[in-house]
């Protein structure tokens, strides 16, 4: 199964899908360390955005500066625009807990509540004030996750007993449960065997119908068979030992991975990195 | 091509160094494993002893009066569990308040000041407390509420005992919620949580059995505190059984106290002396359950994250 061919070929029509997010001259810092430097980047809705790149080039953190996670470390700083359906998510008016209402993450290890598979789904609803109905909210995100088959007869039971590739399928559901309109993946397969990893990738790809995902990966397989575009980051060493991360080259999945323009983009997908 | 063998034999001298050191330290557990068998098994003999001397009814007689014979245990059991309960309702939300703004809430600056200053109430001597029951709670807490307050009185010495415990109960808490892994805040968050629904709804469940552990420590601590009851909760002479805690009343570590240093005029003599024994046998198992009933509670519950 070649799913990169099922996609509709770059072009116009491409294109024409709305922007979710609009990132111009993204800066992060951690203190006085400047982590990420001058990020351009489009993200299209019901699509899959890959951000690929070697391990501290900033997609973690440019990642999670789409939804204001960096606010919970207290002294990364974030400079530049990030527009959100047109909207700054970094004006003044906006409510980070808000901007995570709408767009959801999904981490590297599986990160289950030390509750039960229900409790576990109907957290995010539950706080956000949600009382009733949350029995369906809990069984239809399960089955987008593609999880409830497995855990429909134990939904009381805790979330630990599951596999690893299980609880972050739980996570996705719960992730899903807030009804999200972005899901932001921050290498959602890397904890996880083969066969899991799969199960994410298939999973990934039935969800893009619903949601807009952006998704880091270290893995470039993953990256050539799930996502439409892909970001590739490189770790920049200044003339002082200064390492900054800079977006080196973006674009359709499959033009980057059969003819990408940079060099370094060449070398990395081939493996020639380093 | 020749190989060597290589020489692994390592250097007697530290190796006999290290066996004495071994030895040591061998003996030193040992010497303090049969301390306190030697301890227990004193308490016993006496405990018996004293036992034998008395007509078990007296243990069921009317208040705690050692002289004239009485030894009513439901006096002191009560009065202990009243000081105790006291402590709990004045230290469990100081002590989970000031956790969880430790924990959750104070700027890494804040919490670097905050902490040491816990331990410095924890290390105020128990006497001053016990001083500070009797001159400035009796007075200004527990006669604002409650007008006919005794001068010794066991609300005071509970309330001076939760403050003693505050610290204990604060920084259990304090270790079991900054031992919740930052993976399960970053997914409350990620969900759009708030500070308060991760800390009450994400954290504090998930420390539940360290916090637990804390609360019963802490209770253990209150019922052996001795200083603070017989400065404060006064009744040196013995004491009738009461309920209220604006009432003095002997407490099993006040009884102990007043036996040991005689303020009952009876200091080494007969069944009466030999009652403090019995008491210490008595606490001593009340404290071994609950010490031994946090251990459950962590081991139990053990968090998995
Ligand atoms: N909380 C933080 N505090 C300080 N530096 C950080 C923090 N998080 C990440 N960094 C640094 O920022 C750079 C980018 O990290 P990250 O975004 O995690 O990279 P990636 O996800 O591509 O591996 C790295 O040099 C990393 O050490
Ligand atoms: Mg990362």
């Amino acid at each position: 199964m070649n799913r990169i061919d099922a996609q509709p070929t770059s072009g116009a029509s491409d294109t024409d899908r709305p922007l979710v997010f609009d990132v111009q001259g993204l800066n992060v810092f951690y203190g006085d360390f400047h982590a990420v430097r001058d990020v351009e980047l489009p993200v299209r809705q019901n699509e899959i955005t890959a951000l690929i790149g070697p391990s501290g080039c900033g997609k973690s953190t440019v990642l999670r500066s789409l939804n204001r996670m960096n606010d919970l470390i207290p002294d990364a700083r974030v400079e530049g625009q990030v527009a959100y359906h047109g909207v700054d998510l970094y004006g003044p008016e906006v409510d980070p807990v808000q901007v995570r209402r709408h767009i959801g993450m999904v981490f590297q290890k599986p990160n289950p509540f030390p509750k039960s598979i229900y409790d576990n789904v109907a957290f995010g609803p539950k706080i956000a004030g949600v009382r009733s109905g949350l029995d369906d909210v809990v069984e239809d995100s399960l089955k987008r996750a593609a999880l409830w088959d497995e855990v429909k007869g134990k939904l009381s039971e805790s979330a630990y007993a599951l596999s690893g590739g299980q609880q972050q399928r739980l996570c996705i559901a719960r992730a899903i449960a807030t009804r999200p309109d972005v899901i932001l993946m921050d290498e959602p397969a890397s904890a996880l065997d083969p066969i899991a990893t799969l199960r994410i990738e298939e999973l990934m790809f039935e969800l893009k119908e619903d949601y807009t995902i952006v998704v880091v990966t270290h893995n470039m397989q993953q990256a050539a068979r799930v996502s439409d575009r892909t970001a590739f980051f490189t770790v920049e060493v200044g003339e002082d030992g200064t390492r900054t991360g800079v977006l080196v080259e973006f674009g359709d999945t499959s033009t980057m991975f059969t003819n990408p323009s940079r060099k370094e983009t060449e070398d990395y997908i081939t493996g020639r990195f380093g | 091509m020749t190989t060597t063998t290589p020489d692994l034999t390592g250097d007697p001298a530290r190796h006999r160094k290290e066996r004495r050191v071994k030895m040591v330290m061998l003996a030193a557990g040992v010497l303090t494993i049969v301390v306190s068998i030697a301890i227990v098994l004193s308490l016993l003999s006496e405990a018996i002893s004293f036992l034998t001397q008395i007509d078990l009814g007296q243990l069921w007689a009317k208040g705690w009066f050692p002289r004239r014979g009485r030894f009513d245990l439901r006096t002191i059991i009560v009065h202990t569990l009243l000081v105790t309960a006291v402590a709990m309702v004045v230290a469990v939300p100081l002590g989970m308040g000031a956790a969880t703004y430790l924990s959750e809430y104070a700027p890494r600056t804040v919490r670097r000041v905050l902490k040491p200053l816990l331990e410095v109430l924890a290390g105020i001597p128990s006497v001053v407390l016990g001083f500070f029951a009797l001159t400035w709670i009796t007075p200004n807490v527990m006669r604002r509420i409650w007008e006919d307050t005794e001068l010794f009185n066991m609300g005071a010495a509970g309330i001076a005992v939760g403050i003693l415990i505050v610290p204990l109960i604060a920084s259990v808490a304090e270790d079991a919620m900054r031992a919740v892994p930052d993976a399960l805040r970053e997914a409350s968050y990620g969900l759009g949580a708030r500070r308060r629904h991760t800390t009450l709804r994400v954290v504090l469940p998930a420390a539940i059995s360290g916090i637990t552990a804390g609360f019963i420590l802490g209770a253990s601590r209150a019922v052996g505190e001795t200083m603070i009851v017989a400065i404060a909760a006064g009744a040196s002479g013995g004491s009738l059984l009461t309920f209220k805690i604006t009432e003095g009343g002997q407490t099993m570590t006040g009884a102990m106290a007043s036996l040991a240093i005689g303020s009952d005029q009876i200091a080494g003599v007969g069944a009466a002396f030999q009652s403090l024994f019995f008491v210490g046998l008595l606490l001593f198992v009340f404290t071994l359950i609950l010490n031994v009933a946090s251990e459950r509670v962590i081991r139990r519950f053990r968090e998995r994250y």
